[in-house]
């Protein structure tokens, strides 16, 4: 499981019509316990991603970070920082190795630093974390994924803004958590994993 | 003066109305802001901070935000800099208002942070 130049842009042009398709979802499970920009967000950074991308990077290396910095400068809400972090821990660790299930622990881990969650506190991290080490054992499915998304309904938020609606919070899913899911299918779909 | 002060907030007035407020008693502080995202919707920007800090005359930093996602733009800020800055999970205004102030003053930062202390609101989320 080796992450490349050509599977990696597959996985992020995947992802980025995924959000499109998805933008007006997210954004409405963001307003029920967020400030409802989450779609909104997402859609715009991942336009500038593929922008970023079409410019044909040199290497893996600089495809990853091109992809932080368009998150970072363009997303706007939370997830911005968050999934700029994890890409530009990708990018620092992909000159050393390629190898996939590293990346997303290093990914992983500059998501927790950047963000401060734990698991169970219904954020991004709840999926990222189950996908992290269902990468390390080579039993990454569709189901997993999907199962770590829907564990977040039940979950009260501790982190970010639906932290203010405490209990409230229950019974929805974490907009974050879904975009990640997205990202995950994605890297799925397009045979990153093979 | 070594010591400046920076604002960031989601919202474009607020960052801008803020220092308004600050400059009022701290005349010969300088005092920059970041507010709202590049396109001036609600939000933060990296870029924007960036400039905020680059903006500021002095080379330490007393920092303060509103929401949790400032923060962590913040955070990247301060490590793409070689200023100073000093984060605090305070209530912006009142807390922005004492170090202005303080700072002003005079005030040796040990005891300014023993001022924001109370004020402190946040950080976990």
């Amino acid at each position: 499981m080796e992450l490349t130049l050509e599977n990696y842009l597959a996985w992020m042009q995947d992802f980025a019509q995924k959000i499109a398709d998805k933008k007006d979802y997210l954004s409405d499970l963001d307003s029920k316990i967020g400030d409802g920009d989450h779609g909104n967000n997402m859609a715009r950074g991942l336009k500038a991603v593929s922008e970023a991308l079409a410019t044909k990077p040199a290497d893996l290396t600089s495809a990853l970070k091109v992809t932080a910095m368009a998150l970072i400068s363009k997303v706007g809400g939370a997830a911005g920082p968050l999934y700029g972090t994890a890409f530009l821990e990708m990018a620092k660790l992909s000159s050393k190795t390629v190898d996939l299930s590293e990346l997303i622990t290093a990914a992983a881990a500059g998501l927790q630093k950047r963000g401060g969650a734990q698991a169970g506190d219904k954020t991004m991290v709840d999926v990222w974390l189950p996908v992290r080490d269902n990468l390390k054992n080579s039993q990454l499915t569709s189901e997993k994924i999907e199962q770590a998304v829907n564990s977040t309904k039940q979950m009260e938020a501790k982190k970010g803004r639906a932290s203010y609606l405490g209990e409230r919070s229950v019974g929805h899913l974490d907009p974050g958590a879904v975009s990640s899911g997205y990202l995950f299918e994605s890297m799925l779909q397009t045979g990153v994993i093979k | 003066m070594s010591y400046g002060i920076l604002i960031v907030s989601h919202v474009p007035e607020i960052a801008a109305g803020v220092p308004k407020l600050l400059q009022q008693v701290a005349t010969d502080v300088s005092i920059t802001a970041a507010g709202g995202t590049d396109e001036q919707e609600i939000g933060t920007s990296l870029e924007k901070i960036n400039q905020a800090i680059a903006a500021n005359q002095a080379d330490e930093l007393l920092a303060f935000y509103d929401l949790g996602s400032a923060r962590m733009n913040l955070e990247m800020a301060a490590e793409m800099t070689t200023k100073k800055i000093h984060l605090y999970d305070t209530a912006l205004v009142e807390s922005s208002y004492v170090a202005a102030s303080l700072l002003q003053a005079g005030v040796a930062l040990a005891a300014i942070e023993k001022q924001l202390e109370p004020l402190k609101i946040k950080g976990n989320n």
